[in-house]
């Protein structure tokens, strides 16, 4: 999938305007059953005192064995929330899922009782949290913690669970496993405490990760040791990942593909490298264009203006036409549909093409 | 934890000196002559007031011999000695008395607040919003507005003399059963607090970020509940049981007055009503001790409780 994508060359482009403008294609053209996991058309609510936010708006990507898939955007974009949507543990309200597909290894998810779905969770897809203090219960041990899994979920013993859980903890390298494992969550160190919080993820051998920004609540030194660490881990335990993060920065040494998530929409779809070379959206754009860089030193650095919409009140058309530098009067009018791109990237701009190939950094 | 209680322990020896030095002040201050108040409306002859005045030592005058008092009070207590009650009895037997019945009393509401408050205060935080909830928090506004003056004897009529499904009064040397309408009575109060505490803490922990780990981990439900949220609920609850054992532990002056209940409340509001400085000096003096014991054992079980919590 990744690796040929076509250098910048107008030949190129002149045939994907020519495809793409005359019939914008639906998102992800996918074989039936081929994907490890698959989110189709996901829609999901949330109804509060003040009305309905739609928090996700037809989202769809897919994951397959052993790749990395980064879910980039801004707090409130709905990345987490798919996430949590995907591991069946939304809050059911305010949450409501009105439609869409979750299919793990072909089998639609949504479809499945509570007790099917739990016996998913933590053995086929686990998740890891964004701050792990209070994701981590305050009142016991991490060993018991990371036991509690294995004795629950494997049956193992005591005893057993203790050994696996201090080899756990060596995977995810914690010194002095055996000497920490009767210490409690606030007695670690950030960095630690996420260590523990992967531990546990990995405690039944799952075969997706879930790491919602996992290195958010870190310091920088901390974030690389444990985007390092997940890296690692995936590779040698053959898992697929799915990376949510809001930093650019942190993505790129990790991930496979990115979906750009903006306003509950996957506003944008491609491999790293092609993101990174030309974003094809304009709010991957102004994201790319706001990462502090050192060869750009005295300038001014560029953000993108403007607020994230109110969920409530969606704007017509794009979501992003308030804040796009590329807006015209279609943006307003039309919601854009996926565009097709070539190599299995899609982007959701009336002007994607030109967005692409305007390299003006 | 051990510096923490030594600590503690020092802290008990000034808020006891304190606290029995202010009441000790309080209650002689206000006395004309002690010596006519002792004797009530009989005639005091001179001999008697010198022999009074000599045991008393109420010839020492002023500040100076109030603390002279006070500190021979204290030297008598710290031996164990209450001393002698206006009415002759020895302090220390009328209390021997009276706690064993303040206990059973303080045992069983405090039972009643945990079996019926902390249950129903889980479940009305699991099911929040719930017709189950909306009840009970309208019943404990009920119980916790109208005061217990007004409560126990609307609850010895009707449930003591109208139905008598209980003893009406308890009388000397009360048992079980007879102390269980005053018990209900008097745990209602601490119950109503209970429930709406756990609820509101069971409800917060259930939106703690512990507990969507918990499920990511695919645990059922009811291990989530019943392990990970009622251990962390259940810290505010108990430091709030355990000051409220304190405050039963002292008797309960109108429950136990409207029901005849010869405790130690009782005893307290009869000493008071009656003037009997040395009585009500007395009882307090231990009251204090109890209340303070009981607040340790609060601190010192938050710490094992709450793993956070380290007194260092």
């Amino acid at each position: 999938m990744r690796g040929n994508r076509p250098t910048r060359g107008s030949e190129r482009k002149a045939d994907t305007v020519s495809q793409s403008a005359v019939q914008p294609t639906p998102a992800s053209p996918t074989p039936e059953g081929g994907h490890l996991l698959e989110v189709r058309d996901l829609h999901v609510e949330f109804r509060t005192g003040e009305g309905v936010a739609k928090v996700i708006n037809g989202v769809s990507y897919h994951l397959d064995a052993g790749e990395t898939l980064a879910v980039l955007g801004e707090s409130g974009s709905g990345k987490s929330v798919t996430a949590q949507a995907i591991m069946g543990i939304l809050d059911t309200p305010p949450a409501m899922i009105r439609s869409g597909q979750i299919r793990y290894q072909g089998r639609d998810l949504l479809t499945q009782s509570e007790e099917q779905r739990r016996q998913v969770r933590g053995t086929e897809i686990a998740m890891i949290f964004q701050d792990a203090l209070s994701a981590l219960n305050p009142t016991f041990p991490v060993g018991w913690q990371i036991g509690e899994t294995l004795r629950q979920r494997a049956g193992m013993s005591r005893g057993d669970a203790r050994r696996r859980a201090i080899e756990l903890m060596e995977l995810v390298k914690i010194p002095a496993a055996a000497s920490r494992l009767g210490d409690y969550p606030h007695q670690f160190s950030g960095g630690m405490r996420q260590r523990v919080m992967i531990a546990m993820a990995l405690a039944l051998n799952p075969k997706v990760l879930i790491a919602d920004e996992p290195t958010t609540a870190l310091d920088v030194t901390v974030q690389a040791q444990i985007m390092d660490l997940l890296a690692d881990l995936r590779r040698d335990l053959r898992m697929a990942m799915i990376l949510i993060t809001h930093d650019l920065g942190v993505v790129a040494g990790v991930a496979d593909r990115i979906a750009v998530m903006y306003a509950g929409r996957i506003v944008e779809h491609a491999d790293v490298r092609s993101l990174y070379r030309s974003p094809a959206h304009p709010y991957t754009k102004g994201l790319l264009e706001s990462i502090p860089r050192l060869d750009f030193h005295g300038q001014q650095l560029s953000t993108i203006r403007g607020l994230p919409p109110n969920l409530m009140r969606i704007p017509s058309g794009c979501p992003f036409h308030p804040r796009c530098p590329y807006v015209q009067q279609v943006c307003v009018d039309v919601v854009p549909h996926d565009l097709v791109l070539g190599d299995g990237r899609t982007s959701a701009c009336h002007f994607a093409q030109e967005v692409r190939d305007d390299r003006a950094r | 934890m051990v510096r923490f209680i030594l600590r503690r322990l020092l802290q008990m020896v000034l808020a006891f000196f304190g606290t029995t030095l202010i009441v000790y002040a309080l209650m002689f201050a206000g006395q004309g002559d002690p010596i006519q108040a002792l004797a009530g409306e009989r005639p005091v002859t001179d001999a008697q007031r010198a022999y009074l005045t000599e045991k008393f030592h109420l010839d020492r005058t002023g500040i100076d011999g109030f603390f002279y008092r006070y500190f021979d009070y204290i030297r008598n207590l710290l031996q164990g000695d209450l001393g002698e009650s206006l009415t002759g009895r020895q302090i220390g037997d009328i209390l021997a008395a009276a706690w064993p019945v303040t206990i059973k009393l303080a045992l069983i509401a405090m039972t009643v607040t945990v079996l019926v408050g902390v249950t129903a205060g889980v479940l009305a935080g699991i099911r929040r919003a719930s017709i189950f909830d909306n009840s009970t928090l309208l019943l404990t506004l009920v119980v916790l507005a109208v005061p217990t003056i007004v409560l126990a004897p609307i609850a010895q009529y009707f449930l003591g003399v109208r139905w008598q499904l209980f003893p009406p009064t308890a009388g000397a040397d009360p048992d079980f059963y007879a102390l269980l309408l005053p018990g209900i009575v008097l745990g209602s109060l601490s119950l109503a607090t209970a429930l709406r505490l756990t609820r509101t803490s069971v409800a917060e922990n259930l939106r703690a970020d512990y507990v969507r780990t918990a499920r990511s981990k695919g645990l059922v439900k009811r291990r989530i509940v019943g392990i990970h949220v009622l251990r962390n609920s259940l810290i505010p609850v108990v430091t709030f049981l355990g000051v409220e054992l304190g405050n039963l532990m002292g008797g309960a002056i109108i429950t136990e007055g409207v029901f005849n209940i010869p405790g130690v409340g009782f005893n307290l509001f009869r000493a008071i009503r009656t003037e009997d400085g040395p009585l009500v000096v007395g009882i307090v003096s231990v009251l204090v001790v109890v209340y303070l014991i009981a607040n340790l054992v609060v601190d010192v079980l938050y710490a094992v409780l709450d793993p956070r919590i380290r007194y260092e």
